[in-house]
């Protein structure tokens, strides 16, 4: 009977095991789909991009004959002053709108006053506001001020970072996971708030503030909408995003900008790409974060 | 998790029959199943009722709080001495004169601006006087004698009165802030005197910017560029969807614009506008809207969470590689990812060549210009750009499992699926519910994936009168793009829009927040 059993058992055993192995390669197979699946566009458009024989679109996708020549082509465009506004634009937007941010979230998350509930609770319904709907009344503010069209870089500038105090929601959950202990032995040891925040806390933060100068870097790079609108299609006031876009706007400009489109797309996406992957760690942090606490 | 929470008070004495918890639990899964959708659905117009109750004692709230207010001023000047008394007309007064020096300066130096600021002659006072009416001088031209030809004469701006207009209500609004604050110092101040005690002085308030008032000194910048570039855009916004401000009314070039009450939304809830259904147009799109919302949520979210739990899973090899793989969505820029794969499904893209090159097809698909294969394909695409997002989330939460619930589960005999359903699903949804409800507001208004892929098409021809030239993959968003960018704009009906979004998200917030599990039940899970 006992000799069944464990006979028994075994082969329960070993089944287990043959059926572990065959269900991990069913998910390597399905693994390895998906990649193809993710990588494929990537791997076309990087290879058009140095398709030499035609502009347009083609039926494949290894170029016949290789070589640099759409990418020495876009240094005869517009392309680099595109390059060169949003560069700009990302830099001041990634500084300036984490300044705010931390701002925003440290005293949400660390000060009790009296509007406070109130605050965020208005704040949450203004984000229920489609964000579009203000559009025309800043592009006719920022016209007043000549910051649209050839000049729309400043005044880009100053939309996306005047309102980023509304994204206060993943820095804060992060201010709420220090203990407030802290602050309280420096408040003990005599420090004022200000010294709180510069000696004790900021130290501390450096995975927020790697996220938030992220997040706020990436941004400008797909910025589209308001992009569009502020600069009225001006050639010189454009971002990469809207300037890419505009070589696809018709299918004459797909034939003649195709592979163009392609190389700038490279060009534009592969320093973001690789900025990102190497700071992926707290862009997992501040993502999953943010989720859990709503 | 027995759902008590649908035995609650919002539906004692509705007109669906109500089973208590006994009853409930003997029900079938299918009758379950039925009885929990009728009793959310019974319980929406409690919720929206509850909610305006809501919004009617903020404001009651608010109204008496000022009415309380003004009251205690009044008080205030009867008990006060000379210098409080005199505060009163001259703000800062009291301070100056108790020795608060810099307070008092910055007070006066505020009345002084906000009294220039009305009585300039295009100042407040003109602005405002010119609110009711938007302008009543046209831009025309004049015959002008020295020059012998027809001038554009100098004419009222309706823009800029409405803007200037509401910008000047906010000043008084801050005005009668500071006022009441001026007066409250007096009154604190007096109090102090009166117990013996010292008044601060100005380098003490300067200091407590870094201290006691720290709060204040970080919120200025943030909260003066979310008033200026947020509540006031939207409060003009608002305004403009009761006024007729189009391109035939723009008031630079053409006529000025005016109120006209509720026209704009009677336009849209309208069977006949000059031959074009608005009504019907704004319930497709509408209709679409929620669609797309709901699929690219939970596509994304069952897709993301399985692909989670594959790369997760025991004995799985390289796991970084395969999440740095996914991330590549999130890593590049949507408009370059979005605009290619948009081209390579195109009728001459990449896709259709290589299916014709296999002999799939004969010949081109045509992906974006069939109405449902575009809503097909936007949500596939979606997925390609959503799940990496969700995977990342997943995968931090999947780790958070307690193991033991897994291993008393397997010992049980509960199967792989069993496992899923009965304790990741569960405690996911638990986890993430308010991720999953401001995922399905911020898809109702996902504006890159639609307008990069389809641009909104194909040309929905039973709407085409409408204004926008609306698709058939057209989100609410961008109907409202196209409106504003469009060669005639149309700014009054895309304001309408933009309000009846927001009441969209509003009224879904509202009725699920409510619901959500790890708000109801939040001892459950902890």
């Amino acid at each position: 009977m006992s000799e069944l059993n464990q006979a028994g058992n075994s082969k329960k055993h070993m089944g287990l095991k043959a059926k572990q192995r065959l269900s991990n390669s069913l998910v390597y197979v399905m693994l390895v789909i998906i990649s193809i699946v993710w990588l494929i566009p990537f791997v076309c458009i990087v290879l058009q991009s140095f398709r030499m024989e035609s502009t347009g679109r083609v039926g494949y996708v290894i170029p016949q004959v290789w070589g640099l020549g759409n990418y020495t082509r876009l240094l005869e465009t517009n392309f680099p002053r595109w390059y060169l506004n949003t560069l700009i634009i990302a830099l001041v937007v990634a500084i300036l709108q984490t300044i705010i941010v931390l701002c925003m979230s440290y005293t949400l998350s660390r000060f009790r006053f009296k509007i406070r509930k109130g605050l965020m609770q208005f704040m949450l319904i203004l984000g229920m506001f489609p964000g579009i709907l203000g559009m025309i009344i800043l592009y006719r503010v920022l016209d007043d001020l000549g910051l649209t069209g050839l000049h729309a870089v400043p005044g880009l500038i100053l939309v996306s970072v005047a309102s980023s105090g509304m994204g206060y929601y993943v820095s804060k959950g992060f201010f709420d996971t220090i203990p407030k202990s802290l602050d309280e032995a420096a408040r003990v040891d005599g420090a004022n708030r200000m010294q709180v925040l510069n000696k004790i806390i900021l130290p501390l933060s450096k995975p927020i503030v790697i996220y938030t100068v992220l997040t706020g870097f990436m941004g400008p790079w797909a910025d589209f909408v308001f992009a569009r609108y502020i600069s009225q299609l001006k050639p010189l006031g454009m971002n990469v995003a809207v300037g890419l876009q505009s070589w696809l706007a018709t299918d004459t400009m797909v034939h003649d900008n195709y592979t163009l489109f392609c190389a700038g797309g490279v060009v534009v996406a592969l320093p973001v790409a690789i900025l990102f992957m190497c700071l992926q760690k707290y862009y997992v942090e501040g993502v999953t974060g943010g989720a859990v606490k709503g | 998790m027995a759902p008590t929470f649908l035995f609650q008070e919002h539906l004692k004495g509705r007109s669906m029959k109500k089973y208590t918890e006994l009853e409930y639990l003997r029900l079938s899964k299918g009758k379950k199943f039925l009885y929990r959708l009728l009793s959310s659905l019974a319980s929406i117009p409690e919720k929206l009722w509850n909610g305006i109750k809501g919004i009617g004692r903020f404001f009651a709230k608010f109204f008496l709080g000022i009415v309380h207010s003004f009251a205690n001023l009044g008080k205030t000047f009867v008990n006060g001495d000379w210098k409080t008394k005199l505060s009163y007309f001259i703000m800062g007064f009291g301070n100056i004169s108790r020795g608060q020096v810099l307070r008092g300066l910055l007070f006066l130096l505020f009345e002084v601006v906000f009294i220039f600021y009305m009585v300039w002659p295009q100042g407040g006072l003109y602005w405002l006087k010119m609110l009711p009416s938007l302008g009543l001088q046209g831009p025309e031209k004049g015959y002008d004698e020295i020059l012998d030809q027809h001038i554009l004469i100098p004419h009222d701006n309706s823009f800029r009165i409405l803007l200037y207009g509401v910008l000047t209500i906010f000043f008084i609004v801050a005005f009668v802030y500071t006022w009441r604050a001026n007066i409250r110092q007096n009154e604190i101040a007096e109090k102090i005197l009166a117990s013996g005690k010292k008044l601060k002085s100005g380098k003490q308030d300067l200091h407590s910017l870094v201290d006691d008032n720290f709060h204040k000194t970080l919120l200025a910048l943030p909260l003066t560029g979310i008033i200026v570039f947020t509540v006031m855009p939207i409060i003009f916004m608002v305004l403009v969807a009761f006024t007729n401000y189009d391109a035939q009314h723009n008031g630079y070039t053409n006529a000025l614009f005016s109120w006209v009450g509720l026209e704009e939304f009677r336009t849209i809830f309208s069977w006949d506008v000059g031959g074009v259904n608005y009504a019907a147009t704004f319930g497709e799109i509408l209709t679409w809207t929620l669609i797309w919302a709901f699929f690219a949520t939970f596509t994304n979210y069952f897709l993301g969470i399985f692909v989670a739990m594959m790369i997760n899973k025991k004995g799985i090899k390289i796991k970084k590689l395969w999440r740095t793989i996914l991330v590549l969505t999130i890593a590049i820029p949507q408009f370059i990812s979005l605009l290619y794969v948009s081209k390579m499904f195109d009728k001459n893209g990449i896709v259709n060549g290589a299916l014709q090159s296999l002999g799939l097809t004969t010949s081109a698909i045509d992906f974006w210009g069939t109405p449902s294969l575009a809503r097909i394909m936007v949500i596939v695409i979606n997925i390609w750009i959503g799940i990496p997002y969700v995977m990342l989330i997943a995968t931090g939460i999947l780790m958070n499992i307690p193991a033991d619930l897994y291993e008393s589960a397997r010992i049980d005999g509960a199967s792989g699926w069993k496992q899923f359903t009965k304790i990741t699903l569960p405690y996911m949804l638990f986890i993430t519910g308010p991720y999953l409800l401001t995922s399905f507001t911020s898809n109702m208004n996902n504006f890159n994936v639609i307008y990069l892929l389809t641009g909104g098409g194909p040309t929905n021809a039973a709407a085409s009168g409408a204004a926008g030239a609306v698709g058939h993959t057209d989100l609410l968003i961008t109907w409202l793009f196209k409106i504003t960018t469009q060669n005639e704009p149309k700014y009054g009906l895309a304001s309408v829009i933009g309000i009846l979004v927001f009441l969209v998200v509003a009224i879904i917030s509202l009725v699920v927040y409510s619901r959500l599990p790890s708000v109801k039940n939040e001892e459950d899970f902890q």
